[in-house]
């Protein structure tokens, strides 16, 4: 029997004494890519079959290169919360569920790294 | 109350007992593209590390997008990133607390689905234009 108040259980904690973050953070990235996946649809049609070079120049630009690093950690950071979202409800053993959540947490960390990179490499 | 054994609680009923609504696939689409998008974004990972390896590596991965397949996949991705991305909104609005009437629900839903076929077709349009 605990003696707090409901509203003191309730408050910021969960089981996993993380409250309304995974909640949260899956929203502020939402609205992140709202003008960020718009700005990459725009700068994609106009880049449709480009060469190397071509390409090298576009993320060569400062504002492209920056955009683009926003995009990928916004995206991933999104993706790996919501992919959770999903494994939870759909795999049930518990053992699985851990290799599974893992696997795609640390798959995400992996392709953002390798994506800035080599915008990085490309633009500096 | 704090006790977290598994019990043996009823089951709610599964999908085929409820009668259709157009919400209901609005709903599992969103979670569909989601992760087809998911999926379908490390497509741009390998593009950003061709780029940087080199123009071998990049015109393997345009040549690969620019294949039929290629094009396929590229235009059901633009597709699901605006279906996620009008149905998202949908959400954040959801989340504000605005739009939960069942009216509201199936107009706003429909104007998700509408509005992402029309941005779908539009990018396409400004593509294959700059492609001249
Ligand atoms: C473009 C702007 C985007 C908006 C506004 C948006 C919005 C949202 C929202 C509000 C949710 C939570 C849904 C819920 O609570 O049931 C969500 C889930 C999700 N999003 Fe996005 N999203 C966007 C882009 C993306 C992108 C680019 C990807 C993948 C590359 C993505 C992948 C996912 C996944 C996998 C989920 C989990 C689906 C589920 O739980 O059913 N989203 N998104």
């Amino acid at each position: 029997m605990s003696f707090k108040t409901p509203i003191g259980r309730v408050r910021g904690l969960g089981s996993a004494k993380e409250g309304t973050h995974h909640w949260w953070a899956q929203r502020v990235t939402a609205v992140a890519l709202v003008p960020l996946t718009l700005w990459f649809v725009y700068a994609m049609t106009s880049l449709a079959g480009a060469d190397h070079a071509t390409a090298m120049a576009w993320l060569g630009d400062p504002r492209n290169a920056i955009l683009t690093i926003l995009l990928v950690i916004a995206t991933f950071h999104h993706v790996q919360l919501g992919v959770q979202v999903v494994i939870e409800d759909y795999v049930h053993a518990e053992g699985m569920k851990i290799v599974v959540l893992m696997a795609v947490k640390l798959a995400c960390v992996a392709l953002v790294v390798a994506a800035i990179f080599s915008i990085l490499k490309v633009a500096l | 109350m704090s006790d977290s054994k598994a019990q043996d609680r009823p089951l709610s009923p599964h999908l085929q007992v409820y009668r259709w609504e157009w919400t209901m696939l609005y709903s599992i689409l969103h979670r569909m593209t989601g992760v087809g998008l998911a999926v379908g974004t490390t497509v741009l990972v390998w593009w950003l590390v061709a780029m940087a390896i080199g123009p071998g590596a990049f015109d393997l991965v345009q040549s690969f997008l620019g294949s039929i397949i290629g094009r396929l996949m590229l235009f059901g991705w633009t597709w699901a990133l605006f279906y996620h991305l009008a149905n998202g909104i949908r959400h954040l609005f959801w989340d504000a607390g605005m739009g939960f009437e069942l009216e509201t629900g199936r107009l706003t839903g429909h104007t998700v689905l509408a509005s992402s076929v029309v941005l779908t077709v539009l990018a396409w349009v400004c593509g294959y234009a700059a492609l001249g």
